[in-house]
């Protein structure tokens, strides 16, 4: 039954990451459909970063903010990816041990 | 001769590939290992969990999923679900397919299967990589070291999950959010505009969910409207990729 679910899941995941082959290989696109689509990774972190990061600690948000701000500070000044990430864990950790419920 | 320089390229194309996936592994493991130790908790068999991961392949809805289950709620219910929280790959892969056209269409079909959120991220901000002789190779071992995370941390969340301590899982929460920023914030040094256009995407999402919308729509919402602004931002003449 379970299984018959997850194949269900699948299916519905595969096909829309897969069709976009098929009309892109069919279609050219318009100056400014080639514009959107640039800007769409752009677009697409900002939604994803924000307000999700809200609920990294759902009973205290600003938890996720301020794992966020040593993120874009790390960023900023250009260190490592894996640094940057290492440096948010580290800090929400701290966070969750200094400040209990 | 010739054989073994192009034997090089191609081996280098597959050891940056890994490098450059490595991060995602990181933000990967400890969420696949929290999926594989909630979905055991609800009595989800092993492999229920690990094929879940396998054939689905999206984070997000495998924790929506396992949550569903445990509820009891009905299969077509969890499937129409999955089908609005994953609709963003769509739109996700129309942009990234568009500047994956010099790669060939053996390669493009399986690259399509692989592309999440983080997987999309990185690829993007890897975009020029697409014209380079082995491109295909970069993006597949980019791709299958995010693959194997997932799948292989969803194997280890049901082996041994009960021996990571709850405050450090609990943090680990962070560490997809702060790749994410890790990647937009150079192109933001770069390009300011392109800050715009994530604040507002940001934006758009946040007022979606108040007006009640699901997550999964307020996302796509928020890539769609949030990327029209860059029409009009970015330069008219380079506009193809």
């Amino acid at each position: 039954m379970i299984f018959l679910l997850i194949i269900g899941m699948s299916l519905v995941t595969l096909l829309p990451r897969l069709i976009p082959v098929f009309i892109l290989e069919k279609l050219e696109f318009k100056p400014w459909v080639n514009r959107w689509l640039q800007a769409i990774p752009y677009a697409a972190l900002g939604a994803l970063i924000f307000p999700g990061i809200l609920s990294v600690e759902p009973d205290r948000p600003y938890f996720g903010l301020i794992g966020g701000l040593v993120a874009v500070l790390l960023a900023w000044i250009g260190i490592n990816i894996v640094l940057v990430v290492i440096g948010a864990i580290a800090t929400v950790f701290l966070l969750t041990i200094f400040i209990p419920m | 001769m010739e054989g073994e320089v192009h034997n090089m390229t191609r081996k280098q194309s597959v050891k940056e590939g890994v490098m450059t996936g490595l991060p995602i592994m990181f933000g990967y493991l400890p969420i696949a290992i929290t999926y594989g130790v909630l979905a055991n908790q609800i009595g989800m068999s092993m492999g229920e969990i690990v094929f879940m991961s396998v054939a689905v392949y999206a984070g997000a809805s495998q924790f929506m999923a396992v949550n569903m289950i445990a509820l009891g709620t009905g299969a077509l219910e969890i499937i129409l679900a999955t089908f609005v929280l994953n609709f963003r790959h769509f739109i996700l892969n129309l942009s990234i397919l568009n500047t994956w056209r010099p790669l060939n269409l053996k390669w493009k079909i399986p690259l399509s299967l692989g592309v999440t959120d983080e997987t999309f991220a990185v690829a993007s901000m890897n975009k020029e990589r697409a014209k380079e002789a082995h491109a295909g190779m970069f993006y597949t071992a980019l791709l299958l070291v995010a693959y194997v995370s997932w799948v292989v941390g969803s194997f280890i969340g049901v082996l041994l999950g009960e021996v990571i301590p709850p405050a450090l899982s609990q943090s680990m929460g962070i560490a997809l959010y702060a790749m994410f920023i890790a990647l937009l914030i150079p192109s933001v040094k770069k390009e300011r505009r392109v800050g715009l256009i994530a604040i507002v995407a940001m934006f758009i999402h946040f007022i979606c969910i108040q007006l009640g919308m699901s997550t999964g729509w307020a996302i796509i919402m928020g890539t769609i409207f949030g990327a029209g602004l860059g029409i009009v931002l970015f330069p008219r003449e380079e506009a193809s990729v």
